[in-house]
This record gives structure tokens, sequence and C-alpha cells, in this order.
């Protein structure tokens, strides 16, 4: 069953002459990772507050598993749904561990149930179990926003909502905040809505990006697609479309060895440098242009699960070259 | 001076039951016209705080309400409600309301909405939002409204003596009337050391609420 389905989602402000969000339909799956993507004011904070509903739809509905949201407890709705925002969002006079807590207490837990969760989530997001007894102001930026997404995390929830949560972030805590991200997505496959207006954060995320422009959706698209088969000049704008070596930079090693019509090569010769499974490609090519032709084993937790060489890169390139050239 | 304040304490070891009290009374007075006052502000701030559009005319009026002198309050009470306790009591009421409703009203108002967003958006009733986030983070400005209330009024419960409420403000009135300096320092010390305790204690209590800040 899919996890959210927008039937003609609408929010019409009162005084405005344009809907916010005018009619928008889509579908996500279990799993999926979504990034919404556009300009300020077009309409991806709106419609992901329609989804907890700190936004009441003007028309149109959508349905969670299958269950129409109007027909669940605003609150209770809200407490099934992870969210997170910039670190504002944090509540300043509680300590790190209250933080963390917040959902679980509003939905009864017993209390060591409680504190051991905090600790696997602490673990889980790379913070010493120390930080408990800390203020959200005795931490960092990227700290805090940690402490924000095991909030998110904390009941479990199937689906999260996260609004811009790494907008304040200076570019190198930012891109290890969305590694981590990734990493913890790898592990707990949970449904994401991610917000965002930065087209680079939003390429490397998402399993399908949703490129929204006033309050209409563009396109709904992997990536990949994205790049080679914009459906909009907006879109193709908006992604650079002819920009060869950030196309590589979003593609996995991982998805390159399981292209079609290449067997993986499993031949047993050590390199001192190996490739891991989501190093990206923009890399995989600068280390391959130095080691030449026999190309670099792929090693997933100390494992070889593969070997990679130009061909496989020259590969790939020619398939999203072709879908450029459909279009 | 120093001779004057022994000549004051030799009063006060002399008539100890009398000045304890009026010093019962004293805080008797200020602390039921803080009391009071409280239990009015906390929830007329918070409704005023949700409807900010139209409370703001309330608001504005309960701060001209302080530039009435808090003498002119006691003594235009006292042709409506006599002389005594009560009116003593209704006039530090109504001159302990304006800087407690203000505070709690801008307290409630300064909490930062995307925080408040947040605990909306994760699942908190409006009640849990208000009792968990909202009042904890306006505290620190809702207390300075009562430290500068609470000084108010044990300064003001003075001119209560005037209207036969008794309290330390027996003691300035009794001096001035005999023209005995030492009688006046039994009351005007007191009074000077209650305020400013109260001062130091409330002024302890909102750096203890905003001890999360530093």
């Amino acid at each position: 069953m899919s996890m959210l389905v927008a039937d003609e989602l609408t929010k019409q402000f009162p005084g405005e002459s344009q809907p916010a969000v005018d009619a928008v339909s889509f579908t996500v799956e279990p799993g999926e990772f979504i990034v919404l993507l556009g300009p300020s004011g077009c309409g991806k904070t709106t419609l992901l507050k329609m989804i907890n509903r700190l936004y009441e739809p003007t028309s149109g509905r959508f349905f969670i598993e299958g269950v129409d949201a109007r027909d669940m407890p605003v609150t209770a709705l809200r407490r099934r749904i992870g969210y997170a925002i910039q670190q504002t969002g944090l509540f300043p006079h509680l300590r790190i561990a209250q933080n963390i807590a917040v959902v679980p207490r509003l939905l009864g837990w017993s209390n060591d149930r409680i504190e051991a969760r905090i600790d696997a989530l602490l673990d889980l997001v790379g913070l010493p179990r120390e930080f408990r007894q800390r203020y959200p102001r005795q931490l960092s930026g990227g700290q805090q926003q940690r402490v924000g997404l095991a909030r998110a995390l904390a009941a479990d929830p199937a689906m999260m909502l996260m609004d811009e949560p790494f907008g304040a972030l200076d570019a190198i805590t930012r891109t290890r905040l969305q590694d981590e991200l990734m990493a913890i997505q790898r592990k707990l496959h949970k449904t994401i809505l991610f917000v965002t207006h930065d087209i680079e954060e939003a390429l490397r995320l998402a399993d399908r990006v949703m490129v929204m422009k006033d309050g209409r959706i563009i396109q709904f698209a992997p990536p990949l697609m994205l790049l080679a088969q914009p459906e909009d000049p907006f879109v193709a704008e908006l992604t650079g479309a002819s920009d060869l070596l950030r196309q590589l930079s979003l593609i996995t090693v991982e998805r390159a060895l399981a292209h079609p019509g290449l067997q993986p090569s499993t031949d047993e010769t050590a390199d001192l440098t190996p490739l891991h499974p989501q190093d990206d490609l923009r890399l995989a090519l600068t280390r391959l242009l130095s080691v030449g032709d026999e190309g670099l084993v792929v090693v997933e937790d100390g494992r070889m699960c593969g070997r990679l060489t130009l061909n496989h890169l020259q590969a790939v390139l020619r398939d999203t070259a072709l879908l450029g050239a459909q279009r | 001076m120093i001779e004057l304040l022994g000549e004051a304490y030799a009063y006060y070891l002399a008539n100890q039951t009398r000045f304890w009290t009026e010093f019962g009374r004293h805080l008797t007075l200020s602390g039921a016209a803080l009391g009071i006052s409280i239990l009015v502000c906390l929830p007329l701030g918070i409704w005023a705080a949700r409807h900010a559009a139209s409370a703001q005319y309330l608001i504005n009026a309960v701060g001209t309400l302080r530039l009435v002198p808090s003498l002119a309050i006691l003594f235009l009470a006292q042709p409506y409600l006599g002389t005594g306790f009560t009116p003593a009591l209704i006039a530090l009421t109504v001159l302990a309301l304006p800087p407690i409703l203000i505070n709690v009203y801008a307290g409630l108002l300064g909490v930062e909405r995307a925080i408040v967003e947040a605990a909306q958006g994760m699942g908190m009733t409006v009640q849990q939002q208000l009792l968990q986030i909202e009042l904890p983070l306006a505290l620190p400005v809702i207390l300075a409204g009562i430290r500068i209330a609470a000084v108010e009024v044990i300064s003001s419960a003075t001119l209560a003596a005037f209207i036969g409420a008794g309290g330390l403000g027996i003691f300035i009135t009794r001096g001035f009337a005999l023209f005995e300096p030492r009688i006046m320092l039994v009351g005007a010390v007191p009074i000077a050391l209650l305020a400013l305790g109260s001062d130091l204690l409330l002024g302890q209590a909102e750096r203890w609420a905003t001890s999360y800040r530093s």
C-alpha cells in the first residue's frame, strides 16, 4: 500500500490571489526519499505542512497508508509522523534527553523504554551519551541538527517530514549530515519528505525529486531523469542539465555496478585504495584515471563486492547521454 | 546617624509585639495583593496573547493605569470602599496588575513562533504547548513583571496606614506626627529591606529560570 496519496490538494490563503498549493496530486511509496525542491514561495513548505495538518487543505484529500488524514485525530496523526525543522525548532529550555523524549512521552511510553530509546538514538546520530544533560545552546549548529533528527526519529515513525533541516549549516557540516542522513535512511527505510531550495542537496539525497513552481508540480522524477530529461525549461535551468561532472557526482558506485548488461568482475586483486559502494562516480573517475585499465575493487564492510573499470563508467555515461538526446 | 539607628532599635525593643504585628500585616497586605494580581493576570495575559489584535486596547488601557500615582489610587478608593484592610488591598492590587499583565502578554508573544509550531507539529495539544513550551519560555519575562510589581506594592503598602489598614507605615505616620525620626526609621528601614529582599529573591528566580541560556 502506498504510504502517502495526495489527491488534488489545494491551499488558498485568505487575501492571496493565487493558491499557495494548486490541486497537487502524487503518490509516495514506503521507504522513498522524496525531496520537494523549488524557489521560495513555490508552495513546498505549505505542501509539507498540510501533511501534518499544521495547515488544513482548502480542498482535496490525502491518505496515509490508505486512511483519509481527516479521519484521524490531528494530534494522533502528528505523533506518528516525525517532524524536523531548522535548529530553531529545538526547545531551548529542555535538555537534549528531554527534547528527544517529547513524542514518546506524548505517546505515554514507560520511562525505561524512553531512556533506552534516547541512548539508542544518540548512538544512531553519532552524538555522545554525555550530551543527554546538556541544553541545545551548549551544542554546535550541526550537533543541534543531529538532535533534531534524533527527535524526529524518536517514536520510530514510518514517515518523516523535514523542512530545510540543514538550511542554516555551513557547507561542510551540511554535506556530512547529508551523508549520515543517507546512511540512516539505508538502515531504517523511512518514508521521507524533505524540503529544500538547494539543488545539490536535492540531487544528492532524493530517490525522487518533486520540482515545484507557483504551487504546482513541474516534474516528479529521480535525479538522473531530472538531469537527462527535464520536462520543462524551468527544470533544465534549475539542474544545469549539461554539467557532466555533476551528473557523475550524483551516481553511486553501487548503481554503476548494478548497471544492466555488465557482469560485475570478482577478480581478487587487492588495491591500496578501494572504492566504497556509496562513493560517487566523480570520485571513482578521478581514481580510475590514475590506476588505468585494471580498475578498482569495491569494498563494503571489509568484503569485496565488485570491480569498477573505465568501461563500466563509459557504459553508464552512454546511457545517460542517450536519455538526454531523446528529449 | 548611628546614634539615631540605636534609638530606633531601642524603640523597636520596647515595642516588639506591635512591630511584628504591623510587620505581619504589611507582608499579608502586599502578599495578598501580589497573589490576587498573579491569579488575575495569568489567565488574562494568556487570553490577551492568544487574541493579540483585539487585546491590544486592553493592554494599552492597563498601561495608562500605571500613570496614576499609588497615593491617588488609595485616596480615590476611600470614599467608595471606606477605610481598613479591603480598600487598601484593592488599591494595591490595582497597582500590581499592570506590570504583571503586560509582562505575561509580552512574554508569551515573545516566544519564537517556530518553536511553538514545532511543538504543535510534533502532536502536542494546545494545553500541552502552553504548559510545556510557551509558559516556561515566557517565565523569565513574567517573573520580571512580578518583581517590578512586588517592589512597587511593598513600598506603596506604606501608604495603607493613611486609610487605617495598618502595616509598617504606621510607624512612619506616627513618627511624622510626633516629630520623632527614630520612630519613622522603625517603619522605613524594614520596608526598604523588604523591597530590596524581594527584588533580590525574584531576581534570583529569574536567573534560575534562564539558566538554560548560559
